[in-house]
């Protein structure tokens, strides 16, 4: 809500008239969400001071406005808003200091762009990425950065510190590049916008960081922060801003370069996988599948994209995964001879679904080790005795082959939702005990390369109903 | 003046030749939505009227509309000629499938008269002979009406006739939405006089006789005005079914009972007047005790049996009563297999083996909101399936006699004297058709984009987005299902106050209930933690037996609001546990109750507990954000108030004033939060609330007021530090100082830093004309609430804004949550199977995806 500018240059008082504002005065603008203050607490020859107070109505501020995921459900009324320099900050700066026309003076000509000793305090911005990224951020434009981060509650230490910091930014050069970097920059510290970002904040921010962002090592970062991870925006300003570099806005760019990767790379673990159950399901003739646990999608498409598959069903647990599933599936585009063989929704494994009725195949692909371990006897019953597929696919990670990833720590999980990882011997007792009770035979085969000491990355167990041959 | 009857609910076929009048009628006399006219689809299908090759496809799509309209119960007109025979037996066909009365209303006018008329129309361009050749047909076929299948044919012949038709439309006879009782729905009597008296007696009637035999007259009284209503099978195998029929008919007669049929009567009407009938089956009996009557009575009886209506719709549609149960799509219907399912409901054409035949379990595929009552097949217990309850429990048998309190839904039973016919085969409950579900897979299908019915008569809505929320809430968060017996229900502030300053103040909670005729309250210290349901088992045993997890070694868990665990350390949990039980042992907790577990819902505290993460990346930083911002900018304000001459806006000074009352409140804020936070270093820093003793074996405890729970748990918290009990009050609402000294109380609660109170009705379940009234009403404290409105809330005009707010929805879906909640506890603790508990669970999650205002 503050920010003060000071300048040594002599006479300290044209700053007054860069900014066109007054030093013996005080001025009032209305702004949509609040009132924006100038005055200046000092005004002398040596030095002067201006500051930008903002009033904010926290109320007219939250309308419209969508709660993070991060924060809980009261993070539209309990926030930070009014008191951190934020995107606020950076509207308002432009509307009271006019940063566009900052570079000409009409009654002072040959004080626009002349560069002067200025320096910029902001009491609490908001960064997430700490320190290190405010001076990544501002030194390269040849700041001098005093940065000091508060704590979350100095009434509990124990806490540690916040995201919050103090910044004091000193360098000598022409107030106009200052309230240019100033406006691109603080909404790309504070990482959080309060309006909704365009194709017009792509043209803003070329517009303002046209001359100085292409040379600026940042400028990856700074242009994600700043259009808020939008990939296409992101994509046509850095393009705007570095002519040079190579088109790659083409509309199947991802699916071009996942395959350049296929190439490229070694086989991944999710691919073979993919291809391994694919196949499974191919040998034993299944044409009817349920990928149970569906996630973003892959092995649907996989299965869309073959024929013989007459009807695909598609579930998963978590609507935001169904979700990008459909999108990622590009369910709009495709010809119906796919949307309608697909069945996609939410479901899950541990409950009976009629969905999953009369399917010849139910696969589980990495999903049973999202779920607790005392939960597996409700998809026993939900699956095996109660949809009784012909053919139910499993595959689990095996844990004694983490070993061999040398990024993980002993004893830890490969991914954080997992509430278990199986060695083979469990495994295979647990699905030879359902298949005991529920009528199936089970095989086991191994996915990736095989350790001959340690297995297989992936573990697969295939059953069949029995007296379904 | 012809009066045209149409039953108000059935499918009017208008039958004519093009240029009859059929549409001018219609539009005189149906509304405007009710007619169908094959003209307009015509239209609307080939933007022509005249395309008479677009008649299959305007057909199709009157059919179509006919069909959605009479499935939700609409009468609907056809406008269309329908002189050929095909077509009106298409619409026949359609009545029957939906069990509405066809009918027809012929347009008899001559050709010419019909042939000018088309003459005049502008976009219908058909020669005369075709007016003629419809007019032809028509009235070849006008007689064969009746036989086609309509119920009722209007012949209307010449224009003036149509013109000073008028049409009445009756109300079925099954329409009984406008009586909302209340009643006493009582089951299969068959004959047992004695028991009948007596529980007529139970539910609080006085009956009376004057005059002796067959002219005796029988009346009855309730302090309630309520009545009895009799779900059929009065007669047969019992002692006394000429007494039963007396009684029963004098009430009927004299308006003060009602009464449908069973099947039983038909069997008895059947043999009164053609004396044709099997006397199995306790026919004999009655017809003996009918043969000392006089031949008037058995006249009676006859007369009063064919007047019976097969069932009724009552109290706004929300009561179906019918001897053996009614099918949604049946309810309120009229047609002979309606009539049927109704006196001896659908059997699967199987035996069992007993030889009689397997009752097809209509029941179990129930989705309606009505709740179906009925009798008809024996049981040891009345229990609510799906919002359906079979209340014969067998009186004749040696059973019960059992009535069912509408609204209220409770259950009143009288044991049978003596077994006074034995049953072919035992009383049990039937054996249902097999099914292929396997028993404790959960299945959403149940409840997924339907209602659940609660036996608190709240039908709960389960959306499907709701429920894919539940879903994954429950897959991948929560913890196993065997565990999530019961959720809480989310609570509603009262209204908003107008008092200054105020958002909530207790007057309003106080006035909620008075209007709702709640005498006495009480009022609880609401404390602020995070809430918490704590399943404790006696031993480790005792909870794998009851709640089926052979595996815990746990003795119990605690759980979240959202069924999630507590606790994310097993040891904390476990001590924490382990002190809740010493202290139950030390009451003498399980021999008092007599069981093995308990489930409390209590407030765990402090708030950091729980909400550490959200405190840290929350309500920490925004404080610590708002004090370096506000000392920064007011020495700056003071700084340059100092020396600047001119101000444009306001000057300084009230900028320096408005700054300094911002950090004031944000001081007050954060002195609001830090109140509910304390280091946790061991169970010993933890305080556990319970203010509600939920379930223990065989029981929940919802049927003791507040005032039992309060002084049953504070007996308890006695036992250990680290149980809080609940500061409580009890305010009679019609004394003044009372409610002046609980106001006082919040006042001061709220001012040293509580969070505020909760005033609940002393009943736990309190109803209010029969309707469920809200459990609890939150009044939260002016400093609390800067928790939740932000740290300046109180500033400025903020507040006035603040108050639009509407706590409607909030309050609708708290009556929802606790009845599905308690749903779900009731099933557990009856010993239902794991999915039927959870269907409960899945509704209150369900409901809880709902958006609304959070800061309610």
């Amino acid at each position: 809500m503050l920010l003060t500018l000071t300048t040594t240059h002599q006479p300290a008082t044209d700053l007054g008239f860069l900014l066109r504002k007054h030093p013996d005065r005080a001025q009032a603008f209305p702004l949509p969400w609040g009132t924006a203050h100038v005055m200046w607490p000092e005004a002398g020859k040596e030095r002067a001071t201006v500051a930008l107070v903002l009033e904010v109505d926290p109320i007219t501020l939250v309308r419209g406005q969508a709660t993070s995921s991060e924060t809980g459900p009261l993070a539209q009324y309990v926030n930070d808003r009014p008191y951190v320099a934020s995107s606020i900050f950076a509207t308002a700066m432009n509307k009271v200091f006019r940063v566009s026309s900052a570079r000409t003076c009409t009654e002072r000509p040959e004080l626009g762009g002349l560069p002067m000793p200025l320096s910029v305090h902001l009491p609490v911005v908001r960064c997430k990425g700490g320190e290190g990224l405010v001076r990544r951020l501002f030194e390269p434009l040849g700041y001098a950065v005093d940065v000091a981060r508060l704590p979350v509650d100095d009434a509990h230490p124990d806490w540690g510190g916040s995201s919050l910091h103090a910044l004091t930014l000193s360098a000598t050069l022409p107030l106009a590049d200052l309230l240019s970097h100033l406006y691109v920059l603080l909404p790309v510290l504070d990482d959080a916008r309060h309006h909704w970002v365009g194709q017009a904040e792509v043209d803003k921010l070329v517009e303002r960081a046209g001359d100085w962002l292409a040379g600026h090592p940042e400028k990856e970062t700074i242009t994600e922060r700043y259009l808020r991870r939008q990939h296409g925006l992101v994509r046509g300003a850095l393009r705007q801003l570095v002519p040079d570099a190579p088109d790659e806005d083409d509309e199947d760019a991802d699916e071009v370069e996942a395959a350049e990767a296929a190439i490229e790379r070694p086989a991944r673990l999710d691919t073979v996988r993919r291809d391994t159950v694919l196949a499974t399901l191919e040998a034993s003739g299944c044409t009817t599948v349920a990928d149970v646990g569906c996630g973003e999608g892959k092995l649907l498409h996989a299965l869309l994209a073959r024929p013989a598959f007459t009807r695909v069903v598609g579930l998963d647990a978590s609507p935001a995964a169904v979700e990008r599933a459909r999108r990622r599936l590009k369910l709009d585009r495709r010809p119906s001879h796919w949307t309608e063989r697909l069945e996609l929704g939410v479901g899950s494994a541990v409950y009976r679904d009629a969905r999953l009725d009369d399917l010849d195949a139910v696969v589980l692909v990495e999903v049973i080790e999202h779920m607790e371990a005392d939960r597996l006897p409700l998809l026993e019953a939900a699956i095996f005795a109660g949809a009784q597929p012909r053919v139910v696919v499993v595959t689990t990670p095996n844990v004694a082959y983490n070993a061999l990833f040398e990024a993980m720590k002993p004893g830890a999980f490969r991914h954080a939702d997992h509430r278990f990882e199986w060695d083979r011997p469990t495994f295979e007792a647990w699905a030879g005990g359902v298949a005991a009770r529920c009528g199936y035979a089970v095989r086991f085969a191994p996915i990736g390369a095989v350790d001959p000491t340690l297995g297989a990355p992936t573990q697969m167990a295939v059953f069949t109903r029995e007296g379904s041959a | 003046m012809t009066t045209l009857t149409v039953p108000e609910l059935s499918l009017v076929v208008l039958v004519g030749a093009s240029g009859s009048g059929k549409s001018t009628f219609a539009a005189r006399h149906f509304g405007r939505f009710e007619v169908l006219s094959s003209d307009h689809y015509r239209g609307v299908v080939s933007n022509d009227v005249g395309d008479q090759s677009a008649s299959g496809d305007a057909f199709a799509t009157l059919e179509y509309l006919a069909d959605l309209r009479l499935r939700r119960g609409l009468l609907t007109v056809i406008d269309a000629t329908n002189v050929r025979g095909d077509h009106r037996a298409q619409w026949v066909r359609l009545a029957k499938r939906h069990d509405v009365l066809p009918v027809a209303i012929v347009f008899d006018v001559p050709p010419a008269v019909c042939a000018a008329r088309v003459e005049a129309r502008e976009e219908r361009a058909f020669g005369a002979h075709v007016v003629r050749r419809q007019a032809g047909d028509l009235r070849r076929e006008v007689r064969n009406l009746r036989r086609e299948g309509f119920r009722y044919v209007h012949h209307l012949q010449g224009v003036d006739a149509i013109d000073a038709a008028v049409v009445e439309r009756p109300r079925p006879w099954t329409d009984r939405r406008d009586d909302h009782g209340p009643f006493d729905l009582i089951g299969d009597v068959h004959g047992c006089i004695d028991e009948l008296l007596l529980l007529l007696d139970e539910l609080g009637y006085t009956v009376t006789v004057t005059g002796d035999g067959d002219d005796a007259v029988h009346a009855i009284t309730h302090p309630e005005g309520r009545r009895p209503l009799f779900l059929g099978d009065l007669v047969d195998r019992g002692p006394g079914s000429d007494r039963v029929l007396h009684l029963v008919m004098d009430l009927v007669d004299a308006g003060t009972a009602v009464c449908i049929p069973g099947n039983h009567e038909a069997k008895l009407h059947r043999w009164l007047t053609s004396g044709k009938g099997n006397p199995r089956h306790g026919l004999q009996a009655t017809i003996d005790q009918l043969a000392p009557r006089g031949e008037a009575f058995r006249e009676r009886v006859a007369r009063f049996i064919d007047g019976l209506v097969s069932h009724y719709v009552l109290d706004d549609g929300k009561l179906v009563v019918a001897h053996a149960g009614m099918k949604e799509a049946f309810a309120g219907r009229a047609s002979g297999r309606v009539r049927a399912f109704a006196l001896y409901g659908e059997t699967t054409g199987e035996s069992d083996e007993y030889g009689l035949p397997i009752r097809y379990p209509w029941a179990r595929d129930y989705r309606g909101q009505a709740a179906v009552v009925y009798g008809h097949t024996p049981i040891p217990v009345a229990t609510w399936e799906n919002n359906t309850l079979c209340i014969d429990t067998g009186c004749v048998f040696g059973g019960e006699l059992t009535a069912l309190r509408w609204p209220e839904r409770e259950l009143v039973s009288v044991p049978a004297a003596q077994v006074y016919c034995e049953p072919v085969r035992p009383l049990q409950a039937e054996p249902a058709v097999p099914a292929r579900d396997v028993p404790d897979a959960l299945d959403v299908t149940e409840v997924r984009g339907r209602r659940l019915a609660t036996r608190l008569g709240v039908s709960v809505p389960v959306t499907e987005a709701g429920c894919d929320t539940a879903i994954e809430v429950l897959s991948r968060f929560a913890e196993h299902p065997r565990w999530l017996v019961h959720l809480p229900p989310t609570m509603a502030p009262c209204v908003t106050s107008k008092r200054p300053d105020l958002l909530e103040h207790p007057d309003e909670a106080f006035a909620y209930f008075r209007k709702r005729g709640v005498r006495q309250v009480v009022c609880e210290d609401k404390h602020m933690g995070s809430r918490a349901l704590v399943i404790v088992g006696r031993d480790a045993d005792a909870i794998a037996r009851r709640f089926g997890l052979p595996d815990q070694a746990q003795a119990g868990r605690v759980l979240s609001r959202r069924g999630r665990r507590f606790f994310s350390d097993d040891a904390v949990e476990a001590a924490l546990l382990a002190r809740v039980r010493s202290a139950l042992d030390a009451a003498g907790f399980w021999e008092t109750f007599a069981t093995d577990w308990v489930l409390l819902d209590a407030e765990l505290l402090p708030w950091s507990a729980k909400a550490r993460e959200l405190l840290r990346t929350q309500y920490g930083p925004v404080g610590t954000a708002g004090r370096a911002a506000l000392a920064a900018a007011s020495a700056v304000i003071a700084q340059a108030a100092a020396r600047t001459v001119a101000s444009d806006g306001d000057d300084l000074a009230a900028l320096g004033a408005r700054t300094a009352t911002r950090a004031d409140a944000l001081d007050a804020y954060t002195a609001a939060w830090r109140r509910y936070c304390w280091d946790v270093d061991g169970v010993d820093d933890l305080r556990l609330a319970p203010f509600h003793l939920l379930a223990t074996e065989g029981h929940v405890h919802t049927d003791k007021d507040h005032v039992w729970h309060m002084e049953t748990l504070t007996g308890l918290c006695a036992g250990d530090p680290i149980l809080r009990p609940t500061t409580w009050r009890l305010v009679d609402l019609d004394d003044a100082a009372a409610v002046q000294a609980a106001t006082d109380w919040w006042v001061a609660h709220t001012a040293a830093g509580g969070e505020g109170m909760v005033v609940k009705p002393r009943d736990f379940l309190a109803r209010h004309e029969g309707r469920l009234i809200q459990p609890a009403l939150k009044v939260r404290g002016q400093d609390y609430l800067r928790i939740i409105y932000g740290p300046e809330y109180l500033l400025g005009d903020h507040l006035d804004r603040l108050r639009s707010r509407s706590v409607r929805r909030k309050s609708t879906l708290a009556l929802q949550e606790l009845a599905a909640g308690l749903e779900a506890l009731e099933r557990f603790v009856a010993g239902e199977p794991l999915p039927r508990v959870h269907a409960g669970v899945v509704a209150v999650l369900a409901a809880e995806a709902e958006a609304v205002d959070p800061r309610l």
